[in-house]
């Protein structure tokens, strides 16, 4: 783990702590990843503690590029990002992707199912003169050194993240789906009320938020490291679930793009005999 | 043993007068795309929501006794920087616990989960803290499709329970395990079954035991698995498999855990945190290092068909297994046990 500079006050155990200097970028996105962490009333004090915050367009006015941790939302859809996605990678010692935009494309990238880019441009902006271009994740362009996933993150997640980072421990991600963590809330499987879920092959995480809610996962942390996707998709077929469906899930976060790409030559292909 | 019968509606009376304990029992939970009602064990707040006619639950009991999560321990570091640090441990007993229509297969579970954790050179104190504060009122019941606790010798139960009932036209028939039992049927009007009692009894075990359609043959099995280690359908159930940790986490025997260090925001305090885990997850056989012993999908299934159903069985001569059929009905995948052993009995054979 890169070493930060000491100027903190804080120490574990004896050991004086770095605060580390932090900035908060966004590119496009809806910045409600950022807002998640002002949303957390109870711990937000303490989270300020641990690092000093020298750039945070939604929280504070001042601007500074002296920064050793960038934390960057959203997804790289215009030529001046992907410069200003290089000056930050130029100056962080570390560069978080925070949140699904940043690390798959997210909810933006779903303008890439469309083949005539041109043509969505006309359809959502008609001739105001609008810089666009295929919605691409940052490791697209730059080496990213964390992904922090999900839409929108969770904060409990980052703040042990941060805490990690700041104890110079190894940042772990679980390496599990999210049906662990849907059947430690012992929930009623949502296969068993006839909905699709993306939970058997989604990067847990989220505490399994959406499917404790009855909502089916729609894999927003992107793939577990082991994602069955092939018998995920026979499984939800025989269970009468359209292709349709299936893909509209599958793409709606960008992170089983790849999977998507193969299945849909595969099917494109059998389409055409 | 000691058998008594105690009419049927004195059932909600046994009921109130172990109410000042936390009643656990079979509860309907909701109901699937079909209509079908699912049931859970859960904190039962009033006699008539029991449903002691459950088929099976979702999800075994173990939690109960094996949170999915738990503290193992925390400490705390003063701030003035002293270095005298402060450790707590909490076995996470706190009130004593009534399970209330225990079926056999999961009272059998209990007692192969107190063989490892209890009786092993290193007994766990935080199962057995909340193991000895419960009180086990077990059920008869009807086999449903997918089980198979016959074939693994854990459809009837001996031991490990208060109290035994089987429901005989207008009485309960009551098995008395335990001394707390004796006393607690002397508040109801209980008497000695009778003749006719007795013969109803065994004719419902003879009924029950036809019901049984699924089953998994034992016989051999230990060296079975050993001969066909590297049986080629091993692969195919592995292709087949999430990797989700489904079958784990539904299992009432399923006791491996892993533990992560977490420390607070603020430095003051940090845990040390247990976590229920499945040899079907991709890290779990995952060492410093980075190396992993098992990184391929059937590699992992197979340990857990080899951990249920050979070394347990080598070690303490009964399965690990109680056939409860809870892994297999919660797989997407559709694996289930006895077509898995059959499959592996089956490999090699046909040539």
């Amino acid at each position: 783990m890169k070493s930060f500079a000491k100027t903190s006050l804080k120490s574990f155990l004896g050991v004086p702590l770095a605060r580390p200097r932090v900035a908060f970028f966004e590119l496009s996105s809806c910045e409600g990843c950022q807002l998640q962490l002002l949303n957390n009333e109870a711990t937000l004090l303490e989270f300020l503690a641990l690092l000093e915050i020298v750039r945070f367009r939604e929280g504070m006015k001042e601007a500074s590029d002296d920064y050793e941790i960038a934390f960057v939302e959203g997804s790289v859809t215009r030529k001046d990002e992907e410069e200003r996605l290089r000056n930050i990678r130029a100056q962080a010692k570390i560069v978080v992707a925070l949140g699904s935009c940043a690390c798959f494309g997210g909810v933006n990238q779903l303008k890439n199912r469309f083949h005539d880019l041109e043509w969505v441009k006309q359809e959502v902006y008609g001739s105001w003169p609008v810089d666009t271009q295929e919605a691409k994740p940052l490791s697209a362009f730059i080496a990213v050194d964390l992904e922090i996933y999900g839409c929108p993150i969770k904060k409990e997640e980052v703040e042990r993240i941060v805490t990690d980072l700041v104890l110079g421990q190894q940042v772990r991600h679980p390496q599990y789906p999210v049906c662990m963590e849907c059947k430690a809330q012992e929930n009623i499987c949502l296969f068993d009320l006839g909905e699709p879920c993306l939970g058997p092959v989604t990067r847990a995480g989220c505490d399994a938020w959406c499917p404790s809610n009855r909502l089916g996962c729609w894999g927003c942390r992107g793939p577990a490291p082991e994602a069955n996707l092939t018998q995920l998709y026979a499984i939800m077929r025989d269970r009468g679930i359209s292709q349709e469906r299936i893909l509209d899930r599958l793409e709606c976060f960008g992170g089983f793009a790849g999977f998507v790409a193969d299945l849909k030559k595969e099917k494109g292909e059998e389409g055409k005999e | 043993m000691l058998f008594k019968v105690f009419p049927k509606e004195e059932l909600s009376r046994l009921y109130t007068l172990l109410a000042p304990d936390r009643i656990i029992g079979p509860l309907t939970k909701g109901r699937d795309q079909h209509g079908h009602p699912l049931y859970d064990f859960a904190v039962s707040r009033n006699f008539a929501e029991l449903r002691l006619d459950y088929g099976q639950t979702l999800h075994s009991l173990k939690n109960f006794f094996l949170p999915y999560r738990e503290d193992l321990c925390s400490f705390s570091f003063p701030k003035d920087g002293s270095g005298n640090w402060h450790k707590e441990v909490d076995y996470g007993a706190f009130v004593p616990l009534v399970f209330f229509g225990l079926h056999p297969c999961d009272i059998n579970a209990l007692n192969k989960l107190d063989k490892v954790l209890l009786e092993g050179r290193y007994p766990n104190p935080f199962y057995g803290a909340k193991r000895a504060k419960a009180f086990i009122i077990g059920h008869s019941c009807t086999p449903q499709p997918f089980c198979f606790c016959r074939s693994m010798g854990t459809d009837t139960v001996l031991r490990g329970f208060d109290l035994f009932l089987t429901p005989l036209d207008e009485v309960y028939f009551a098995e008395i395990a335990s001394s707390r039992a004796f006393h607690l049927l002397e508040q109801l009007s209980c008497r000695e079954p009778n003749d006719h009692e007795h013969r109803r009894y065994r004719q419902q075990i003879t009924t029950r035991e036809s019901l049984f359609e699924a089953q998994v043959e034992t016989s051999d099995l230990t060296k079975i698995l050993d001969l066909e280690f590297q049986a080629p359908v091993w692969q195919e159930w592995g292709r087949k498999c999430l990797s989700c940790g489904t079958c784990a986490q539904v299992c009432p025997t399923c006791y491996c855990y892993g533990v992560e260090e977490k420390v607070d925001m603020d430095f003051t305090r940090a845990h040390k945190e247990k976590m229920l885990y499945s040899c079907n997850l991709l890290d779990f056989a995952s060492v410093s290092g980075g190396h992993n012993f098992r990184p391929q999908s059937h590699t992992r299934l197979k340990y857990r068909y080899y951990h249920k159903h050979r070394g347990f069985v080598e070690a303490f001569e009964e399965s690990l297994c109680v056939g409860c059929g809870r892994c297999g009905q919660s797989c997407l995948a559709q694996i289930t046990v006895p077509e898995v052993i059959a499959s592996v009995r089956a490999s090699g054979g046909n040539e």
